[in-house]
């Protein structure tokens, strides 16, 4: 499906990203862990063209969408949503309206100079609301809402996109546990439901090895792990951060369940926030 | 040792900054003390002696307008449709100004993704149109299109597209670029990041800043009637020229004329005052 063939950037004389290469060729829902500085964010950023690449190829259906310009570049990143950590919406628009400028890319430069919106697109935003459980929110601002709602408002307008792939670049760093479970329980049933790719930089371990079915460890640019949670062992970890043995990372676990409580392994209806389930 | 060590330096310091304010104060009275020394040489009569004739003037205006009587009531109503010229001269030329401003700003902002090139053009034209007052522009106009108000117009509106733009461009510069890059990950083109994300930003100061202008614009126009340009500025030109006699219809456009930009100011400080207390209400 999509395929990173030597990927590199450079940041003045400093590598962020050095020759990484590898292949998602199943829908599957993708963690890239490491240290802050690993390089994870300019991954993603690279592959959504927010951050320009300085050499390499990406591959998605045979075509390199690094080398994408112009109207091409913006209809790719419509493909490839994106979540950010602080949620990047617009704090004085309302909620509803965020989750329609998704649909931007899909419309004419002058109809959405006048904010016309059709029928259906507020339809199809109200309902994606209505999935992630905060229809409720839609005519508040979006400054209104508190961070774990900013995150689902955030998602919301990633569905409206209707993108090939979800790219979220530590959707819940700012997050309180609870909020974190709601928003990566979002992901996991997009990817579930809709058989989406996910590509997600998580700072947490327990996350990585609960909601993903392949992980990649980077250290300083590089690839230093890649594969199923299972061989994620403590040593494995180490090595990834480049920590000693008084690495425990029980310590700074954000998990309220006991951690053998892996969403990935129940049944997939399990992965869903109650008012998700609700709508199903 | 070392906290003894920087304790002297932070002393030594601040020494020397109070002699460096110390020596700019008087530099300050020295500018002030000469200046008024060599105005005083080049003036025909000494700056003390007009002093005691200083309320002359106004006084014979005060003394004409109460001997008006009820009609100076009527003079001031008189002047009204001048008066409303002149705003009309500033209400247009603050909305054209203001347009280009917009222009302007959001292509001279590297903040909201201006092409690059482009900017430094765009920053020295707005520098350009800034640094010629309405005064010299209306002038010129005048000499080449007639007396109208529709130089004035043109004048005030060019001193305001750079004036605003400036501000504008200013305004661009603190916003948050969080919304911007969100919208770019979605696909959205250049106008339609600056309508989303970065408009709904700015508009409460842009509008605090337009009606400020509006303000600034007013007194402006009613200046340029002097060159011509028509409104009440013209009127009050004529009526000065003919010295004694016209004092009455004098004081009657010095009336309207203070309460019209008294009720401007009132009103849009106000209306700022109350969006920018929106924009912090959450």
């Amino acid at each position: 499906m999509i395929h990173f063939e030597s990927v590199t950037k450079d940041f003045g004389t400093r590598t962020a990203v050095d020759q990484v290469s590898f292949t998602i060729d199943k829908p599957h829902m993708v963690g890239i862990i490491g240290r802050s500085g690993a390089g994870k964010s300019t991954l993603l950023r690279m592959i959504n063209r927010l951050t320009p690449a300085t050499s390499g190829r990406i591959i998605f259906n045979g075509e390199d969408i690094l080398s994408l310009k112009g109207a091409m570049m913006r209809r790719w990143q419509r493909d490839c949503a994106m979540v950010f950590q602080q949620f990047n919406l617009v704090p004085r628009l309302d909620v509803v309206t965020n989750v329609m400028l998704g649909r931007l890319n899909a419309q004419s430069t002058l109809k959405s100079m006048f904010n016309i919106f059709s029928a259906d697109d507020v339809n199809t935003a109200l309902a994606a609301l209505d999935r992630l459980g905060i229809v409720q929110e839609a005519t508040k601002r979006a400054e209104e809402l508190s961070g774990g709602q900013q995150q689902r408002v955030a998602i919301a307008r990633a569905l409206m996109q209707d993108p090939h792939m979800v790219l979220a670049d530590e959707p819940i760093a700012s997050l309180d546990p609870m909020n974190a479970k709601i928003v990566m329980d979002a992901l996991r049933e997009i990817h579930e439901r809709d058989n989406k790719v996910v590509i997600c930089n998580l700072h947490t371990l327990d996350t990585a090895r609960n909601y993903c079915d392949r992980v990649i460890g980077m250290r300083d640019g590089k690839v230093v792990f890649d594969g199923e949670p299972e061989l994620l062992t403590t040593d494995v970890a180490r090595e990834i951060y480049g920590a000693d043995e008084s690495f425990n990372e029980a310590a700074t676990s954000t998990a309220i369940d006991t951690p053998d409580a892996s969403v990935r392994k129940t049944d997939p209806a399990g992965a869903m926030t109650p008012a998700a389930a609700a709508v199903v | 040792m070392a906290v003894a060590a920087l304790e002297q330096e932070i002393l030594s310091l601040r020494k020397r900054r109070q002699l460096y304010s110390l020596i700019g104060l008087l530099l300050v009275v020295a500018v002030l003390v000469s200046g008024y020394s060599k105005s005083n040489e080049m003036n025909s009569g000494g700056f003390l002696q007009g002093l005691s004739k200083f309320f002359d003037y106004p006084g014979e205006i005060v003394l004409e307008a109460w001997n008006a009587g009820p009609a100076f009531f009527g003079l001031i109503i008189q002047y009204v449709p001048a008066m409303l010229e002149t705003l009309n001269i500033a209400g247009v030329a603050t909305l054209i100004g203001g347009a280009m401003a917009l222009v302007l700003a959001m292509a001279s902002t590297r903040n909201v993704d201006s092409w690059g090139p482009l900017i430094p053009v765009v920053r020295r034209m707005m520098d350009i149109m800034r640094a010629f007052p309405e005064l010299i522009v209306a002038l010129f106009l005048i000499f080449v299109l007639g007396s109208s108000p529709v130089p004035a117009m043109i004048a005030v509106a060019f001193h305001t597209a750079g004036a605003l733009g400036k501000l504008f461009s200013e305004v661009n510069e603190n916003i948050d670029r969080k919304p911007i890059e969100g919208l770019s990950a979605c696909g959205a083109s250049w106008l339609q990041r600056i309508r989303y994300a970065v408009l709904p930003q700015v508009a409460p100061n842009y509008l605090s800043y337009f009606l400020l202008r509006l303000e600034i614009n007013v007194r402006a126009s009613a200046i340029l009637g002097f060159v011509g340009a028509g409104g009440i500025g013209q009127e009050l030109r004529r009526t000065i020229g003919w010295g004694q006699g016209a004092g009455d219809e004098t004081a009657a456009i010095f009336v309207l004329l203070f309460l019209t930009i008294m009720l401007i100011d009132q009103v849009s400080s106000y209306l700022r005052g109350k969006l920018v207390g929106s924009g912090r209400a959450h």
